[in-house]
């Protein structure tokens, strides 16, 4: 504070300051308590709002719990986040244990560029250019016939499989950069020395590697997690008929039945239960926030 | 004594560097060998080649009489124990000491029991429940001994795994592991660059320097009669002399230098060829009130006086402007010289070695 002060004067100072604190309470800060708000009040046509019938109720949230296949769907997508979570811990593993201990320096920046490089393109471009790829004449099955791998196309685009695939790439960084950091702290000392005592390399990563990066691998989980299923874009791009993701009973609600307050009280419910399923994992697999934020 | 260790002929490189040249030695079992020298001399790459982290880019290595090539780490009968002792920080101690068995796939319960023993074994009784981090310096290091002896390897390899700790410990943990060498007879290859550590431990010495062995002898042996300049400057202190020879005489040459002309006995393999430096140790060096009938002598002006306790340091100048030091024993009875007072340097020609540079071309066996 005082450094800013000393460096910038205290006009440009409070300049900063107030843009960010309006940008923060314009932005965030007011959406959310005007969502709040709105969702323990009842849908009323025009005439209604402030009358008599206008008061504060539950019944919002009551509604989700009374329709079975929004609970229903609520499952399947707590289900597919998980599992898109895991995948995602499956491909980014190896990979942060390759770039953390066995790459070499100089491969390095290289390395991250080509992670990054998909990232500069927005995520509407790459949800679709997955479609593409999908698609049933898509260059994937192209490839794959070609190939001589498969004989007739497969059907990507059916149940939630789209729906995995376009998440666990649009959120592996995510998984990929913690356990990368998680990684790299280890001193490779210790690896040796698991080697050293006869150790085989699956051990090795199962007793030294593995818990030493268990911060890392938490909270690469609790993000794609959190993402994937607050997730809009790829399941409305990449969906099929047969799968549907939260968020898009949420957007029908505010958007197809112009529904705000309901669709507010399903978004707090997605933030609410989401998080005590993500506190309830982490009890399991006895990790703590502190662990997190280590 | 049979082989435990034997280096053939092993060279290391990185890239264009030459980390280690052409060394070969043989170990016996049951000994307490040290490699000894600067960093960078190729130490650790020996211990890490041994290990079988690194392979030797020429020559083998055997082990017991096996040869080790692309043998890999966890299959070698050899354990490491590292510099920063890598003790493993999410497990208990007695996770850390049965680590090997637990990888043999022994049940708990004996796991259990063998690294109690163990932890008796380096003076730890019951702390197997502790965690690492509520343990001392000195106590990780038993504990990643008794890790390393778990494994009951025929060589146990130690990377300067005392240079973390304070002097006290370190001169307590010196006697310690040379105790647990000699209860449990596994052939120790100790690695250091404190020369005090290696002399005082080992059964034999390797001086190293630039990846060549400048010397393999007992430690009595490589502090009086070091092969060459190097191995006499880098274990223990002396007075050097640049010059030449100029004449030999019996037994003895006469060596001249800028302080003056004084004889001296020529090392192994010095000829009047071979660019050499006259070596005297302090403590073979004496400083007399008058110049003496015969014999080498240099006037100095005492410069300073250091006290050390069990022995005195006394720094002189000779009239060419080299500095000399002799060393007194504090035996209670020294009179120390003032400083600036004038004295003569004197040595005996037998204390006086003529040596040349370091080994740069070849190897000693």
């Amino acid at each position: 504070m005082s450094e800013l002060l000393r460096r910038y004067g205290l006009m440009l100072t409070l300049a900063f300051m107030t843009l960010t604190a309006l940008w923060l309470l314009v932005l965030v800060i007011l959406p959310y308590i005007y969502l709040f708000e709105a969702s323990f009040r009842l849908y009323l046509p025009i005439d209604d709002v402030g009358g008599p019938k206008d008061i504060y109720t539950i019944q919002n949230y009551i509604t989700f719990f009374v329709t079975p296949i929004h609970r229903w769907v609520f499952g399947l997508t707590i289900f597919y986040s998980s599992v898109v979570t895991i995948i995602s811990f499956i491909i980014a593993y190896p990979l942060a244990y390759y770039l953390s201990k066995v790459a070499s320096g100089k491969m390095l920046p290289t390395l991250f560029l080509l992670l990054m490089i998909p990232m500069w393109v927005s995520e509407v471009l790459r949800s679709f250019s997955w479609f593409i790829i999908l698609s049933l004449k898509g260059p994937l099955n192209y490839a794959l016939l070609g190939m001589g791998l498969i004989s007739e196309p497969i059907r990507w685009i059916s149940g939630f499989q789209s729906v995995i695939i376009g998440l666990v790439y649009t959120y592996v960084l995510f998984m990929l950069f913690p356990l990368y950091n998680a990684i790299q702290s280890l001193d490779t000392n210790q690896i040796e020395a698991a080697q050293d005592l006869g150790s085989p390399w699956w051990r090795t990563h199962w007793r030294v590697i593995l818990p030493h990066a268990k911060p890392g691998i938490a909270s690469g989980s609790v993000m794609v997690f959190m993402l994937a299923a607050g997730s809009i874009l790829v399941p409305s791009l990449l969906g099929s008929t047969t799968s549907r993701w939260f968020t898009e009973i949420i957007q029908q609600w505010m958007f197809e039945s112009q529904d705000w307050n309901t669709g507010s009280a399903y978004a707090f419910l997605l933030l609410l239960l989401c998080t005590l399923f993500v506190s309830v994992v982490m009890r399991i697999f006895r990790v703590s926030l502190s662990d997190i934020a280590r | 004594m049979s082989a435990a260790v034997e280096l053939d002929r092993v060279s290391a490189d990185f890239g264009s560097f030459r980390a280690v040249d052409k060394v070969s030695v043989t170990i016996g079992a049951g000994e307490f060998f040290s490699f000894l020298g600067p960093s960078g001399c190729g130490k650790t790459t020996i211990l890490r080649m041994v290990s079988g982290f690194i392979s030797p880019t020429e020559g083998h290595i055997r082990i017991g009489g096996e040869n080790m090539d692309g043998i890999r780490p966890n299959k070698r009968p050899t354990v490491l124990i590292f510099q920063n002792l890598a003790l493993f920080p999410l497990m208990p101690v007695w996770e850390n000491v049965s680590f090997s068995l637990e990888v043999r796939g022994v049940d708990k319960a004996t796991r259990r029991a063998r690294a109690e023993e163990l932890l008796r074994i380096v003076d730890l009784p019951g702390s197997g429940d502790k965690m690492i981090s509520q343990l001392s310096g000195g106590q990780k290091q038993r504990v990643a001994i008794a890790r390393a002896l778990a494994v009951e390897p025929k060589v146990m390899l130690l990377d300067e795994p005392l240079s973390a700790l304070d002097l006290k410990l370190r001169q307590h943990m010196r006697a310690e592991l040379r105790a647990i060498q000699k209860r449990t007879n596994v052939t120790f290859i100790y690695i250091t660059h404190d020369q005090g550590e290696a002399l005082a431990m080992s059964d034999r010495v390797a001086v190293m320097s630039h990846g060549r062995l400048q010397q393999v002898a007992t430690p009595e042996e490589i502090y009086n009669h070091p092969s060459n300049g190097f191995v006499a400057s880098f274990v223990g202190e002396n007075n050097i002399f640049e010059g030449r020879i100029e004449a030999d005489e019996g037994g003895s040459s006469v060596f001249t230098t800028p302080a003056g002309a004084f004889r001296a006995v020529r090392g192994d393999g010095v000829t009047r060829e071979t660019s050499s430096r006259l070596y005297v140790r302090p403590e073979h060096a004496k400083l007399l009130n008058e110049a003496p009938s015969h014999g080498n002598s240099i006037p100095v002006d005492v410069t300073d006086i250091a006290f050390e306790g069990n022995f005195i340091n006394i720094q002189t100048i000779a009239p060419n402007g080299q500095y000399l030091v002799v060393e007194l024993r504090n035996d209670g009875s020294v009179s120390l010289p003032e400083r600036g007072a004038k004295r003569h340097f004197t040595f005996d020609a037998e204390r006086a070695v003529i040596l040349a540079e370091e080994t740069q071309a070849s190897h000693r066996p």
